[in-house]
């Protein structure tokens, strides 16, 4: 039965607005959370990867699921369902926080950004393979809110040191925005929404588009001489060397915030006064230390060690496990994230693990791998 | 017996007397990606066809090479060890994985020649 369907099975996937540009740039195309997306281009993961280290790369995001929750007392009402502090988020400010689930587990995790204007509204980022989930959860828990899912928008990403004098050529007067910070501009007579953000690690910014104007943008940034595209594949590599989750690897409805290294995304005010989903659990985990932890880790040699490879203390029984793993292009060499007992997240410490029968052994390390190079050309209370 | 010979596996084999030089086609290595550790099996060890023989570790994912043929390992690639993207630069010259020494030269026989493979690429699309 499942064999007849599999011919087709291609055809079920979702295309983004910046499909037939993707095929005009030779992309290997992979099946994502739904969506047909580039794995990489014609210069392959590594270069692509270097390229956004270097310079600047163009990703196409638009699988991710972007809405506008708006309404009286929005950025109150929302803090019922995400630990971070909202209602002390300015106007035109963004903010990462989880969607929580009873137990304090994470649904999924977004970015939360106060529009400005008269009305209350949150613009709502969200991981593509949980949005259909995350939108039905929050107009069943905030029914007197409105819920306006923006199907009709793509979203790209421009990360590298360069992103910013590449986008200001397209788009002036764009370079003053902080870090995790918002802007909206036009491009063509339309409304973007500009964030700078981003999950590389690097200076950068994520550009939500109206569908019938996505390749016009994309092409325009394309234009530019430092800007070349980049798949998938370069947006793992450069989240793993960043330190970030990928959600449903490195975090899933099982985790807490806490031990998953998110502690500074809840808010002060939010840790003293809870009011959110799991607020127990969470409130013990960060005043006792969870009893696993989220770390980095060096695994000796240079074969990688991917998701699901086991944790061993020294000579000792499985601890943990790693939940991403594979090759830095920056540091030419093996890197991972897992969870470990928190007895052994201590930098420096050794543990085993196993590969293909063979013993390995891998090296507590801190997070990031490479140092984060965002913006900070402003300060601003964005993370509390 | 010599010549070039192919699998569905796209393995490629050079054989030159009773010694086969093998390693992946130009379309695995393209399949694979960048190629960033190769792990290969002691000289002196004897593979039989279909058994474990390499493992490939492109950036995303590791990938299995079985044995082509049966034999005994004579001499692998250890010039792969400081430069795995010898495999993706040039994967039937300077990115070759194994020597073998053949076992039995009847296994040559069912292996594609190098018509054969292309026009097994062609109807795999």
């Amino acid at each position: 039965m499942s064999e007849s369907f599999a011919p087709h099975t291609h055809s079920l996937l979702e295309k983004t607005p910046l499909d037939s540009l993707h095929h005009r740039l030779g992309a290997r195309m992979a099946p994502f959370a739904g969506y047909e997306l580039p794995l990489h281009y014609k210069a392959g993961v590594v270069a692509e990867h270097l390229h956004t280290r270097e310079k600047a790369s163009l990703f196409d995001v638009s699988h991710m699921g972007q809405a506008i929750l708006g309404g009286r007392g929005a950025a109150g009402l929302i803090e019922r369902l995400v630990p971070a502090d909202i209602l002390d988020l300015a106007p035109e400010r963004t903010r990462y926080s989880q969607l929580l689930a009873e137990d304090g587990g994470v649904l999924d995790d977004l970015m939360i950004t106060r529009l400005p204007g008269r009305d209350e509204r949150l613009l709502l980022v969200v991981n593509a393979a949980a949005k259909a989930q995350d939108f039905a959860l929050l107009r069943q828990e905030l029914p007197q809110l409105s819920l306006g899912v923006l199907a009709g928008r793509a979203l790209v990403a421009l990360q590298g040191p360069r992103a910013a004098t590449a986008l200001t050529d397209s788009l002036p007067g764009l370079d003053d925005i902080p870090f995790m910070g918002w802007r909206a501009a036009e491009f063509c007579g339309a409304g973007l929404f500009v964030s700078r953000s981003g999950y590389t690690g690097e200076d950068g910014f994520e550009i939500s588009v109206p569908n019938h104007l996505a390749e016009a943008f994309a092409e325009a940034l394309l234009a530019h001489p430092d800007v070349a595209p980049a798949g998938l594949g370069a947006r793992d590599s450069l989240r793993l060397e960043a330190g970030l989750c990928l959600y449903g690897h490195d975090m899933d409805v099982t985790t807490d915030p806490v031990e998953a290294g998110l502690a500074w995304s809840i808010g002060r005010r939010r840790r003293e006064q809870g009011g959110f989903p799991g607020f127990d659990r969470i409130r013990a985990a960060l005043t006792d230390g969870p009893s696993r932890k989220r770390v980095g880790l060096l695994p000796q040699g240079r074969a990688p060690l991917r998701e699901g490879a086991p944790l061993m203390a020294p000579n000792g029984g499985v601890i943990g496990r790693i939940t991403s793993g594979g090759y830095s292009p920056t540091l030419s060499r093996p890197i991972a994230m897992g969870y470990v007992d928190s007895a052994f997240a201590t930098l420096g410490v050794t543990l085993e693990s196993r590969l293909r029968d063979n013993r390995v052994f891998v090296e507590v390390a801190s997070l990031p791998f490479v140092p984060h190079r965002y913006f900070r050309g402003q300060t601003g209370k964005d993370r509390s | 017996m010599s010549g070039e010979r192919y699998t569905k596996d796209h393995d490629f084999l050079r054989v030159e007397d009773d010694v086969a030089i093998i390693g992946i086609t130009d379309f695995a290595q393209s399949q694979l990606g960048d190629i960033v550790f190769v792990e290969l099996p002691e000289p002196g060890q004897r593979v039989a066809k279909g058994g474990q023989l390499a493992t490939i570790e492109s950036v995303k994912a590791a990938s299995e090479v079985y044995a082509p043929i049966s034999g005994e390992v004579i001499e692998v690639n250890s010039a792969l060890e400081a430069a795995p993207a010898k495999v993706n630069e040039d994967p039937l010259g300077e990115g070759w994985l194994v020597k073998l020494r053949v076992a039995d030269a009847a296994e040559l026989e069912e292996l594609m020649d190098e018509d054969a493979y292309r026009a097994f690429l062609e109807s795999e699309g």
